[in-house]
């Protein structure tokens, strides 16, 4: 897994970033929170839910238990249906497929749907090494894109951004890339997006070649499922010549009809809607209706080394609606690029070092990052014990550190942080629930002794995660 | 090397799973549906929730829905509409607006982009969740046709292409076709967690619901 964030990212001039903190935290807080309760009010409408999340967890358990037989069958139908199937170990190849892929359309620029797999592999800097533009066309996105940031959220990845920066961001780089933001440009949602469809409209009706992830793969049929809000994902889909679907290997499931749990389960706890605007599904090509030519690129990258550990396996069910992020006391005081990866909050810290190994500080101090209260597991669709995994991993980090280890210290330094943010320990409290089956009474690793210890101190932290993370790696 | 990595890959995964102990068959236990199978029920829902997504919603009878169709494009001021084939000739009997139909020679993606609206059937519509979905049957037509153009009217048989919930819609659906379901005109949160209407999509569904 490449594109780690190290050194973290670029954010602007020392001087503006005490305000840009206060920014990011109180827009994270209200998202967070706005997302939250309307999840609630979209998952209480199901009388079955528990039961939905029941077969979500077991067929997504079922699925990776014999991922083997299903990634061939999936191979099988989407040949039959027109489509060419291409295996990557990990990101370096996954990236010199698509390049090659582009590079044979004769093309030099790509519309692109928001994926997280081609940003975990860092697709964009890879194809504009080679030449290529990657423009990236969801909305969030393209505000992350212009404005040389970091996603911070996996849903909302702009979050951090308020409309006034936005606006500025619009006036000041559009026109550097095609159709410059309207004159007298205001920061009102409905012009800002109004300025987003007018600069990608033209990009996406000269597209020769489309980039998409996808949420599922259907195995039985060889369907590939995309699901959105805003549309540019249909039009990467359908407009192009060519596709190209980059997509990890977990994401396949079995039969046509096991969408019937995702689609019901997926939207509500992502968008805490009862239907995202738009779901795209597509088998192969097909004559006379979009892309003539569909490519897809099937992705280990650190995948097969989550699951062959049997405890950390079941962060392969996620199917990242981002609802463990909303509900995250340490992700809403640390925000998304405190994780040092493109997968942030609960689901980072299980999924990032599992992917990557917990050999770098940033990755061996992940599982640390959290005071295991348990929130995540009680929303998560598919039933992923977060804690239970964080638990592991820390036992594993400890293992492979030992005492006085780098490792060692990284991790006493995430744990310090959490316990140096006692909201993020009251909040834990407050919302820890009585379904989880296990709440460990005994923490292994370095920090263990304090956790029972609840202090009173202010809600929000001194020093943001991540600059707390610059001062102290070593 | 694709070979290599493709044999790579699934050794590994072979190899993560030699330990693993074997996983039975998922259980099903949740509903099939979540509403009383009773067609009027249904259909009220379907509006519903059609409706709280923002989309617009008619209700008309097959005599009556020309005019409809003609109001409707009055009423958004679209001068012109794309045709996919197979849509009843009736359908379009009362409107003056100019017709672009997307036969033998398909629209460009420009010709759709300075095209006003679009009118389309359906394969069908789940009230539970106020969706419709296009597998571009007769009068459907490819996926592009719902996507370029500002408006798009959807008209739904009430008599047998309403469903109650998601697993009721997918038997009926063939997964060979591109699907496009549509809950509501296209719309993002991203700025602010403000909800704007109509970013890349038609910025306005007018769901017609034909009963008799
Ligand atoms: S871990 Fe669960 S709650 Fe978190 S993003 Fe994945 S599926 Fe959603």
């Amino acid at each position: 897994m490449s594109g780690t964030f190290i050194g973290m990212p670029a954010f602007p001039k020392a001087a503006h970033e005490a305000v840009r903190d206060a920014t990011l935290r109180a827009n994270l807080r209200h998202a967070t929170h706005t997302i939250r309760d309307k999840r609630a009010v979209a998952v209480a409408e199901l009388a079955d839910w528990a039961e939905l999340r029941e077969a979500g967890k077991q067929i997504k358990t079922e699925t990776l238990r014999n991922l083997d037989t299903y990634l061939v069958q999936l191979e099988e139908a989407v040949t039959a249906a027109g489509g060419t199937v291409h295996w990557a170990a990990d990101a370096a190849e996954a990236n010199r497929i698509v390049t090659e892929l582009v590079k044979a359309t004769g093309e030099s620029e790509v519309v692109k749907v928001k994926s997280m797999a081609t940003q975990e592999i860092g697709l964009n800097e890879a194809l504009e090494a080679e030449g290529i533009r990657a423009y990236e066309t969801d909305l969030a996105e393209l505000i992350v894109q212009l404005g040389e940031d970091r996603p911070s959220h996996i849903l909302v990845p702009a979050i951090h951004r308020n409309r006034g920066e936005i606006r500025d961001i619009f006036r000041d780089t559009m026109g550097r890339w095609g159709r410059p933001a309207p004159e007298g440009l205001s920061d009102s949602p409905a012009e800002l997006a109004e300025a987003a469809r007018l600069h990608l409209r033209e990009k996406f009706l000269r597209a020769k070649v489309g980039i998409s992830g996808a949420n599922f793969m259907v195995a039985e049929t060889g369907t590939l499922v995309v699901v959105e809000s805003e549309g540019n994902g249909r039009m990467c889909l359908t407009l192009p010549e060519t596709l190209i679907s980059v997509v990890g290997i977990e994401k396949v499931v079995p039969t046509w009809r096991d969408l019937e749990v995702f689609l019901q389960t997926l939207p509500r706890s992502s968008t805490a809607e009862r239907m995202n605007p738009y779901t795209s599904t597509w088998t192969g090509t097909t004559d006379g209706d979009g892309p003539s030519a569909f490519h897809l690129v099937l992705l280990d990258n650190g995948r097969t080394d989550a699951l062959a550990d049997e405890v950390g396996r079941q962060a392969l069910r996620c199917i990242r609606c981002s609802a463990c992020l909303n509900v995250c006391p340490v992700y809403e005081r640390a925000g998304g690029h405190a994780y040092g990866s493109v997968y942030p909050g609960p689901i980072g810290a299980i999924l990032t070092p599992q992917l990557r190994g917990t050999t770098s500080e940033v990755d061996a101090s992940l599982p640390y990052a959290s005071s295991l209260c348990g929130a995540c597991y009680d929303v998560c669709p598919v039933a992923i014990d977060i804690p239970e995994v964080l638990v592991h991993l820390r036992e594993k980090v400890a293992e492979e550190g030992g005492k006085g280890h780098r490792l060692e210290k990284a991790a006493i330094k995430a744990s310090t942080w959490v316990l140096d943010h006692p909201g993020v320990l009251s909040a834990g409290e407050r919302i820890a629930s009585a379904t989880r089956k296990l709440h460990p009474r005994k923490l292994p690793g370095p920090g263990a002794r304090q956790w029972t210890e609840s202090r009173d101190l202010p809600d929000m932290p001194a020093e943001p995660f991540r600059d707390w993370w610059k001062k102290n790696r070593t | 090397m694709k070979q290599n990595s493709r044999a790579r890959v699934l050794g590994r995964i072979r190899q993560a799973l030699l330990d693993a102990p074997p996983s039975p068959e998922p259980a099903r236990d949740y509903l099939t549906a979540h509403t009383p199978d009773d067609k009027a029920v249904i259909l009220d829902l379907l509006h519903e929730n059609l409706a709280d997504y923002r989309a617009n919603v008619h209700r008309t009878t097959e005599t009556d829905l020309p005019a409809l169709v003609a109001e409707l494009l009055d009423r958004h001021g679209a001068q012109t509409i794309a045709v996919p084939p197979g849509l009843p000739v009736a359908w379009l009997s009362e409107t003056t607006a100019q017709q672009h139909h997307d036969t033998d020679s398909l629209l460009t993606p420009h010709e759709l982009d300075t095209t006003h609206a679009v009118i389309t059937s359906c394969a069908l519509a789940i009230a539970e969740t106020g969706t419709i979905v296009l597998d571009s049957g007769p009068g459907q037509g490819r996926r592009a046709l719902t996507l370029v153009p500002d408006l798009h009217i959807c008209v739904v048989r009430a008599k047998d292409q309403v469903v109650g919930s998601v697993p009721q819609a997918l038997p009926r659906l063939d997964p060979t076709r591109p699907q496009t379901w549509i809950s509501g005109p296209s719309a993002t949160s991203d700025i602010e967690l403000d909800r704007v209407e109509g970013v890349h999509g038609p910025r306005r569904l007018d769901v017609v619901i034909v009963t008799r």
